[in-house]
């Protein structure tokens, strides 16, 4: 009963908050509601026995990435444009409204049955949630962590090539 | 208890919101926003599954999801901060330099 109440507390303020991020006109309100989502997301973590994630989701979304977002927002300065849709927007929301209504038709009804893993909640309630994505990742996942530092590293020097001010090209000649 | 349908539905609503925010709206960096909406809800959905079918690897592959979409929030406002010191401007009609 208890997980019933806090599961609708959690998803209806999640859809709540994404729908605001939507269609709110000024660029940071949009970037509050996403803290909005991203914290009631953790949330629904939660519930699913995922307490690691939880503490992913709010320390590098809602502390690293969201801050990267308010951080750009506030150095560009933007003004708020009177048209902030996409001039066709009209024709766009009927088919994706009709197009989510006939998912969640479908996915109601499917029964998603499938071959159980090896990881019941009990087991991992036993060592807790860090204790067995620790040794899940440093087993069987360990090529794709390596792959995944590889990619931050990429991340990184690309923001910094990309963000540089462009002094040297237009020393050298070269038109922006 | 809690059904996993309704765990599905709920990413599947978050997804077609950030969907529908890619399609719609101007301003490039609400268009960045809206694409973390969609990596939420596919993060739900992998969480959801790994609690249900009780298997761990749901949950890294949503942790590697994240990292992803870090490293894809940086690489996006690093490219932001480039076309609006060219332009001066956000709005993703006015970014066609590249269209051929």
């Amino acid at each position: 009963m208890m997980m019933s109440v806090f599961f609708a507390y959690f998803a209806l303020m999640s859809i709540v908050a994404a729908a605001l991020t939507v269609s709110l006109r000024h660029p940071v309100h949009c970037g509050l509601a996403l803290l909005a989502l991203l914290l009631h997301v953790s949330g629904l973590f939660v519930l699913l026995n995922a307490e690691f994630l939880w503490a992913v989701q709010v320390i590098v979304y809602a502390g690293a990435i969201l801050v990267l977002y308010l951080f750009v927002l506030m150095l560009l300065n933007l003004k708020t444009d009177e048209r902030y849709f996409h001039s066709s927007y009209p024709y766009i929301i009927g088919p994706a409204a009709l197009g989510s209504l006939y998912v969640l038709y479908l996915l109601l009804q499917s029964p998603f049955e499938g071959a159980k893993g090896d990881a019941p909640a009990s087991a991992i309630l036993e060592g807790g949630d860090t204790y067995a994505v620790g040794i899940k990742m440093f087993s069987d996942h360990i090529l794709q962590f390596e792959i995944v530092g590889i990619f931050l590293l990429g991340a990184i020097i690309g923001a910094i090539v990309l963000a540089k001010t462009p002094k040297a090209m237009e020393d050298a000649g070269g038109k922006r | 208890m809690v059904p996993l349908s309704a765990y599905v539905a709920v990413s599947a609503i978050l997804f077609m919101t950030g969907l529908l925010g890619v399609l719609i709206r101007r301003n490039f960096i609400i268009v960045l926003m809206s694409v973390e909406i969609m990596m939420n809800a596919a993060n739900i959905n992998l969480v959801a599954f790994s609690h249900y079918l009780e298997s761990m690897s749901g949950q890294l592959v949503a942790l590697f999801n994240i990292a992803i979409a870090a490293g894809e929030a940086a690489v996006g406002l690093a490219i932001i901060v480039v076309v609006f010191r060219g332009k001066i401007s956000t709005n993703v009609d006015e970014m066609n330099l590249l269209k051929w």
